[in-house]
């Protein structure tokens, strides 16, 4: 596997080993690092820096430590599986492939995620989030585990403020606090569970070696948009 | 060109802030090291820092910073202030010329205390007396600004990228056990040096990421009480806000956070009834000092630092803790810089500070 | 005033809708069911030609003009002769209709966010239009355990910064008052009863009840003072500063002779001062006689009309114990005013608005009292003007009368209000119907208040404290230097 010393080597060398398996290491705020990547395997090493997978369009990306701000910024498809936590605006805008996060993400996680055709965005926390969780959501799915945070609040206020399609999964028995009246929660039925959330949370718990049981045990609340409660009256034309 | 203050001017930023609970003093190199990290988030229109606890030989005067644009200016400002303070001491600061660096004022630290008789004629403690001293100046006396006035501590700003403003200043050669640092991103040119960040009042320094949307009807507020806004920027709004609430409301300074970033009615609507009635309090009485809009800042003030974002947490803010000493920047990577294996790092809730104190003092 | 003509197209069907629609005696029939028309009584309500159910109705105003010139213009005239005959004072309705005095709302305009900070959707993120109103103590107190003591006197509570100007049962309908209740109700604002008292059905509106007391002093009582969620003392009125009020006899019939504790039939005059203030210490002494009556839990209000010294008047409120100061301006409305009074009295509400917010800050007062703007309001940006230039909140009208189907006719004072609003006629109050008017209401302060929260989204602000004399969101056009520096702001592209 090619090693590259970001310091050393900078961003470009990162580029000319695109589609092939590689190590990114001493990551220290580097910026969008792994943009608009469309294959291959790289791990990094470190804490890269704000924008890192934007536009990501395939390829996987596995990062050791924590990640900024604006990571997986308007993604297309792929992977990022991140060991530690994620700052604010993550997955903004994206359209396609799948974001794991073990520990924590910041404010405005998934904020205004989408689905386009066979595209679905995919983002799983397996702690928790800031508030604004989902905000604008206008499709995919964020589900987020709660793990080590049973028992605790797993989301910040305004969840899902906005969201206009897909699906927010919680796995907690509580309601998130001040949740709009322009949305609907319900408890997650078995069906639903194994159908949807199994696949994904096994796929996420095997990347970081968990026992899918435990990620998938207990309740899970669902979040989506009362339709309605649509806003088609607020204009009018003169 | 206009200068800041007769424009105001809009600016994105980085911050940084390290402090030694223990009271341990450390030079300068950490706090560049930290805030060169996030040279992108400036573009060499102003750096500064404030240090605490760099002045043990004169902790009990107040010791200032001056900008002055001529010797008349620091004549006449020289004059201003022996009528009124007893000058301990007076020196230019020692600076380190680099060609990165340019269009320097003349720049003079003095060490000074009221004059006894002075300070009993005017009916005020010592801190009023001379923070309205201090405004005068930067009110009244063309070419003269002060930077910083406060007790064993001290501003060091300039326009500039902040490691060149360090090494301009040579802060290596400063131990201090709380550190400030602050990378600008203006607009547009600020024209004069005074215009860069940290802004201080007496010993409160603050640095300040983001821009306020509430920003005038902040400054109009603030003005009725004696305070003028000379440079229209938020970081100075925002300290004379919080030298308001603290020193004349005699707010905690949990309780002001409780005030510029309040949470929404209904965030508020969910707490029990003490904290509900308490909360309502704050933002009902102070209605006209909450901050809308983006903004982390970091405040320092004698013995601790306090880290804020606004209620929606629209800019980022990082903390870490390793040992008795507290990271605080805008990005981890700068604070992984110079602290590779933080025992915690975590990003502060919108609205929520978190305030550090020396361990020998409680919270102010 | 100007004279009109009543025309018709081809395809009348002679239904004389028109003709009993017309409360003016403008449409009349004749014994062969034909239509009549007295031209010279037509004030151009519009209500005929609304009702008109073949759409053939059509009033223009007269093409016979007098010539005049440019100093005696036709309406100089015509006013010359009306007075040469009858020896009267003009008398008139609405709001002042000086053409040549700008309305500066419509000379400044509003900032929005671009890069350097972020607009918010307000459809999506939360945006706070929630308003509390009142005094604040000068300094906070703390408790043995060094906790906050809550020492906050009553403040008014709303959920959106517009509220509904003092219109009183006798001028205006009961109809008119029970869509303003509700709609007060559903909106979570507040009504004003005016200086009519407050009607027996209307009781129960207690929660969104401003009552006011003005220097007539009719209907007030123990039970009436303590019914108001906050009680007002009018002083006057933009449409006719230093001037009282004259509700003529022939409206003091039935109910309104009751809630006005007035005998039926006899005049009901407010004199122009309060005869208890003839200077600020008796000001003073009022608004604390009503403190003590109503036990110190309401707010105390006082209403004055914006004249040139409004500044230190002002101030004067805020120092008298009063909680809220309330402005109306030059453009202000009312039933009946005299005319030359309300053309040629007062200054505009933006301009006292911006002295008062302006000299309560360098008296260091500003926040400790509230400030409510009205005279001339007439959409969502005038509202958020309003509050940029330092208001807490805005009432409305005229505004909210057009809502309920005014059409400007400015004939208040006759009585014969075609549109069952500004009339006691039970035949012609019955034309409003007070379900259908409060949702109207309801749906105009609705719509606004959305709209001032796209303006406050786009500004980067959710909560309306942060807009409250944020004078940096406006910038004048067309308006000279001296203007601006009175309006405190700077002049677009500065």
């Amino acid at each position: 596997m090619k090693v590259i010393d970001i310091r050393k080597d900078g961003q470009s060398e990162i580029r000319r080993h695109e589609g092939e398996e590689i190590l990114v290491k001493g990551c220290l705020g580097e910026r969008y690092i792994g943009e608009g990547l469309k294959s291959g395997r790289m791990h990094i090493e470190g804490t890269p820096g704000n924008a890192l997978a934007s536009y990501l369009d395939g390829g996987e990306i596995y990062v050791d430590g924590n990640v900024q701000d604006a990571v997986a910024d308007t993604m297309n498809a792929g992977l990022l599986a991140v060991k530690g936590s994620a700052g604010d605006a993550l997955c903004y805008g994206m359209r396609g492939g799948k974001v794991y996060i073990l520990g924590n993400a910041g404010y405005r996680a998934g904020v205004h995620m989408k689905a386009y055709e066979e595209k679905k965005g995919i983002l799983v926390i397996g702690g928790k989030t800031g508030s604004f969780l989902g905000e604008y959501l206008a499709g995919g799915m964020i589900i987020v585990l709660g793990l080590g945070y049973e028992g605790e609040r797993i989301t910040g206020y305004f969840c899902g403020n906005g969201m206009y399609s897909g699906t927010i999964y919680l796995r907690s028995g509580e309601m998130p606090p001040n949740l709009s009246e322009k949305l609907k929660s319900r408890y997650v039925g078995d069906m639903e569970k194994e159908e949807v959330i199994s696949p994904v949370v096994t796929d996420f718990a095997h990347r970081f070696g968990l026992s899918p049981k435990r990620c998938l045990e207990g309740t899970f609340i669902a979040i989506e948009p009362d339709e309605s409660k649509t806003n088609s009256q607020l204009y009018v034309a003169v | 060109m206009k200068k800041e203050g007769e424009v105001r001017i809009s600016s994105g930023c980085a911050i940084s802030g390290i402090f030694c609970r223990d009271e341990r003093r450390i030079n300068g190199d950490a706090i560049k090291k930290s805030i060169a990290m996030m040279h992108a988030r400036s573009n060499g229109l102003g750096g500064g820092f404030a240090a605490y606890g760099i002045y043990p030989e004169y902790k009990d005067f107040f010791a200032l910073h001056i900008f002055y644009d001529s010797e008349e200016a620091r004549n006449e400002t020289e004059h201003f202030l022996e009528k009124r303070f007893d000058i301990i001491n007076l020196s230019k600061i020692p600076v380190r010329q680099s060609e990165k660096i340019t269009d320097a004022p003349l720049i003079w630290r003095y060490f000074i205390t009221p004059l006894p008789h002075m300070l009993q004629d005017s009916q005020l403690d010592e801190n009023e007396y001379t923070s309205r001293s201090m405004i005068m100046i930067n009110d009244k006396l063309d070419g003269a600004y002060v930077v910083s006035c406060g007790k064993d501590m001290g501003v060091f700003k300039a326009v500039g990228y902040p490691e060149d403003v360090a090494d301009f200043y040579r802060i290596d050669e400063y131990e201090g056990y709380s550190w400030l640092a602050h990378g600008r991103y203006p607009t547009n040119t600020p024209g004069w040096w005074a215009g860069s960040h940290p802004f201080s009042l007496l010993d409160l320094s603050v640095v300040h990421n983001g821009e306020i949307s509430s920003y005038d009807a902040n400054r109009r507020a603030v003005e009725m009480y004696g305070y003028s806004c000379k440079l229209l920027t938020d970081t100075e709004v925002i300290t004379y806000i919080l030298d308001y609430l603290t020193r004349k409301e005699s707010l905690s300074l949990s309780e002001c956070a409780n005030v510029i970033a309040a949470p929404f009615w209904t965030t508020i609507s969910t707490k029990d009834e003490k904290e509900r009635t308490r909360l309502s309090y704050l933002r009902k009485m102070f209605s006209s000092f909450l901050i809308t809009g983006p903004f982390s800042i970091l405040v320092g003030f004698s013995g601790g630092m306090m880290a804020l974002n606004d209620r929606l947490k629209l800019r980022n803010l990082i903390v870490a803790e390793k040992g008795s000493t507290v990271y605080f920047s805008s990005e981890e990577a700068a604070i992984r810089v110079i602290e590779e294996n933080p025992e915690r790092v975590w990003a502060p809730v919108g609205g929520e500070a978190v305030i550090v104190t020396l361990d020998k003092e409680k919270a102010r | 005033m100007k004279r009109y003509r009543i025309r018709r197209y081809e395809g009348c069907i002679s239904c004389m809708k028109c003709a009993s629609e017309c409360s003016f005696g403008a449409i009349t029939t004749n014994g062969k069911r034909e239509l009549v028309f007295h031209h010279e009584r037509c004030t151009d309500c519009q209500r005929c030609v609304s009702f008109c159910p073949s759409g053939v109705l059509y009033i223009t105003e007269d093409e016979n003009r007098y010539k005049g010139n440019r100093v005696f213009t036709e309406d100089v005239i015509n006013e010359i002769n009306i007075q040469a005959e009858t020896g009267s004072a003009l008398l008139s309705s609405m709001g002042a209709s000086g053409d040549d005095i700008p309305i500066y709302f419509d000379k400044m305009l509003l900032n929005a966010s671009q890069v350097t900070n972020p607009s918010i959707d307000p459809l999506r993120e939360p945006m706070e239009t929630f308003t509390y109103i009142g005094k604040r103590p000068e300094k906070i107190e703390r408790n043995g355990e060094g906790e906050i003591v809550d020492n906050l006197p009553p403040h008014l509570e709303l959920e959106t910064p517009i509220m509904f100007s003092a219109m009183s049962y006798g001028a205006i309908s009961l109809n008119v008052q029970k869509a303003l209740a509700d709609a007060s109700e559903k909106l979570g604002t507040y009504w004003n009863t005016g200086e009519g008292g407050l009607h027996e059905s209307l009781y129960k509106y207690s929660a969104n009840t401003i009552v006011q007391v003005a220097s007539g002093r009719f209907g007030v009582h123990e039970r009436y003072l303590n019914a108001g969620s906050a009680i007002e003392i009018k002083i006057g009125q933009g449409a006719k500063p230093g001037i009282g009020g004259h509700l003529t006899g022939k409206k003091i019939v039935g109910d309104v002779s009751k809630t006005r504790m007035v005998p039926e039939g006899l005049d009901a005059i407010s004199p122009a001062p309060h005869h208890d203030i003839y200077s600020i210490e008796d000001l003073a002494e009022l608004v604390m006689s009503i403190k003590e009556v109503t036990g110190y839990k309401k707010p105390v209000m006082v209403k004055v009309a914006a004249v040139h010294n409004i500044a230190p008047i002002a101030s004067g409120i805020a120092r008298s114990g009063a909680d809220v100061i309330v402005i109306d301006g030059y453009r202000g409305g009312t039933g009946a005013a005299p005319k030359r009074i309300r053309d040629n009295v007062g200054i505009p509400i933006e301009v006292a608005l911006a002295v008062v917010d302006q000299r309560l800050r360098e008296e260091e007062i500003r926040d400790r009292v509230g400030v409510i703007a009205s005279g001339g309001i007439r959409n969502s940006s005038d509202v958020v003007k309003a509050i940029a230039l330092g208001a807490d909140a805005v009432s409305i009208g005229t505004a909210a009368l057009t809502a309920l189907g005014c059409h400007l006719c400015a004939s208040c004072h006759t009585g014969r209000c075609a549109w069952g609003l500004a009339t006691q006629d039970e035949e012609l109050s019955r034309r409003l119907d007070p379900e259908k008017g409060a949702e109207r209401l309801f749906n105009l302060v609705s719509a606004w208040t959305r709209e001032i929260k796209e303006f406050m989204g786009g500004m980067g602000i959710n909560s309306i404290e942060a807009l409250r004399g944020n004078r940096m969101a406006l910038k004048g056009t067309g308006l000279n230097e001296k203007e601006l520096e009175i309006l405190g702001i700077g002049y677009i592209g500065e």
